[in-house]
């Protein structure tokens, strides 16, 4: 089994398939929708972690390219220099899908992972500079 | 109740018989035991800050070269330094930038890799004279060698910073952290209930010369702050509701630890330091116990447009702040904080712990702040 992140871009036309059905049903790939950003004639954007085996995520994936829909897989991950972290939260007022987090007792910064969009605007907004962007390949 | 003065206080601290608790911790024996009750019983409350506070920087005097030079010019890991001043005085300000590599490195980085005991690149220029011939110099120091070095800041531990928004249709980057389009975030810098002046916010207690927490050693209140405006509007409580006192504070470099000195950068904005500031507050009556029993819900603060578009743009308290949201116009507004209030914590307990075990002892002020001078503007003329 392995788990990819993916971002889906819908053109405005592209509404009428039950998409994620299909590699569900079809693929037997667990789905778990990170980021949606989907309006009828709009452009749109679907954020997911998929879960199955690297065949199936394979064929799902060209079975989502062969409806005309684009994506792109997550190849970095945001690294979290914990030790080097003073736990201001100037990076939770720029995490737009509440992967940082103040924990409210301890007021210890959070990071789930899984809720992460590797949109890497943490990396700019921390001042101790403990946010970075690394690629996948090298490691976490 | 009886009235304690500094000297009996600090005669129970040297005894080991103290009773010292935190801003945090007097709220609730305040609550269960009555204010006349806790006023008897406590004899100190401690606070702590740990936040970005621009205003800050170090005093060092390098010591004499052989031959001698009268330095003019100075940069310190390419970060130029003050030196209009005697011939190896230095100032470093903290927000000070590299020449070679801009915001990325400026004055704080250099203070916080002293503090680190990190040797630092030394390079001066002077014109030389028949007293100090020597016209450049370019040798390692770090905060051991150097003759003396000590944090000298001109302003510090705000009591009360307003919270910072932007109404603006851009996103903002500001020295309140990154502001997004529309109002769509709060960002605000404060360490509430634990904070030093808002738990004496009338300066009965810390004036000139009282002893502090800084940096992670004892250092001193040197004067009143830059920007000091004692006169700014107070609630009931006499908490000021928006910017108010400052402090000037002075501490020997030598003593402190780097957990409590930390370089920041603000993304287009520019360098600060994170300055660790502790301060025992003597209960000497029942009122100045009443003033350190004050709970976030208790103290407001101004939201304000960092965009420059709309100024004060709503009233908060800090319960609300540290709630995670604040209801504007009928939306709910997520809040950030910017300040650690995790590290404020670790100091006001640090600074219990010495002074329960008879290390830290208070400090009557030789003077007190002022408490009703304003702030004059800058006019600009032709």
């Amino acid at each position: 089994m392995n788990k990819i992140k993916v971002t889906m871009y819908f053109r405005a036309n592209e509404l009428t398939m039950p998409l994620t059905y299909h590699l569900v049903k079809d693929y037997d790939l667990k789905l778990n929708i990170l980021h949606a950003d989907i309006s009828l004639n709009k452009v749109g954007k679907l954020v997911v972690d998929i879960t199955g085996t690297d065949e199936n995520i394979k064929e799902g994936l060209d079975f989502v390219k062969q409806k005309g829909v684009e994506y792109k897989i997550f190849n970095k991950s945001i690294i979290w220099k914990e030790g080097e972290c003073v736990h201001c939260g100037a990076c939770t007022a720029v995490c737009p899908s509440g992967a940082l987090a103040m924990d409210k007792d301890t007021w210890e910064l959070t990071f789930y992972r899984d809720k992460c969009l590797v949109c890497g605007l943490c990396v700019k907004a921390c001042p101790l500079k403990v946010m970075t962007l690394a690629d996948n390949g090298n490691g976490s | 109740m009886g009235y304690k003065s500094f000297d009996e206080i600090n005669e129970k601290i040297k005894k080991g018989k103290a009773v010292v608790v935190t801003a945090e911790e007097v709220i609730n024996i305040t609550k269960e035991k009555g204010v006349k009750k806790a006023a008897e019983e406590i004899d100190v409350v401690t606070t702590g800050t740990f936040g970005p506070m621009c205003s800050s920087g170090v005093f060092i005097n390098f010591g004499h070269s052989e031959p001698p030079i009268k330095m003019n010019r100075i940069w310190l890991n390419d970060v130029p330094a003050y030196a209009g001043i005697a011939a190896v005085d230095a100032y470093l300000g903290a927000t000070e930038m590299s020449d070679s590599k801009g915001m990325e490195y400026g004055g704080a980085h250099v203070i916080e890799d002293l503090v680190s005991d990190r040797d630092i690149r030394l390079y001066a220029e002077s014109y030389g004279t028949d007293c100090y011939p020597r016209k450049e110099i370019s040798t390692i120091i770090n905060r051991n060698n150097v003759n003396q070095i000590y944090m000298y800041n001109p302003r510090n531990a705000y009591q009360n910073y307003p919270a910072a928004t932007n109404m603006s249709d851009r996103i903002i980057y500001t020295y309140m952290g990154t502001l997004l389009p529309k109002g769509a975030n709060i960002t605000y810098s404060t360490s509430g209930e634990l904070s030093p002046l808002l738990n004496d916010p009338e300066y009965r207690t810390i004036g000139i010369g009282t002893r502090v927490f800084i940096g992670g050693t004892q250092g001193y209140v040197a004067w009143e702050g830059t920007q000091h405006n004692p006169g700014q509007k107070r609630g009931e409580n006499k908490v000021p509701v928006s910017l108010a006192g400052t402090l000037a504070l002075v501490g020997d470099l030598r003593g402190m630890n780097q957990r409590f000195v930390r370089a920041a950068v603000y993304e287009k904005y520019g360098v600060s330091l994170f300055v660790g500031i502790g301060i025992p507050i003597p209960i000497l009556d029942e009122d100045i116990l009443i003033k350190t029993a004050i709970k976030n819900s208790d103290i407001y603060t101004d939201i304000f447009d960092k965009s420059g578009n709309e100024g004060v743009v709503g009233k908060v308290s800090y319960e609300q702040l540290r709630s995670g949201f604040v209801e504007m116009n009928g939306r709910k507004i997520p809040t950030a904080p910017l300040s650690s209030l995790k590290t404020a914590r670790e100091i006001a307990g640090i600074l219990k712990q010495q002074i329960e075990r008879g290390e830290f002892l208070i400090s009557q002020p030789v003077q007190t702040l002022p408490m009703n001078n304003n702030i004059n503007k800058l006019d600009v003329r032709p």
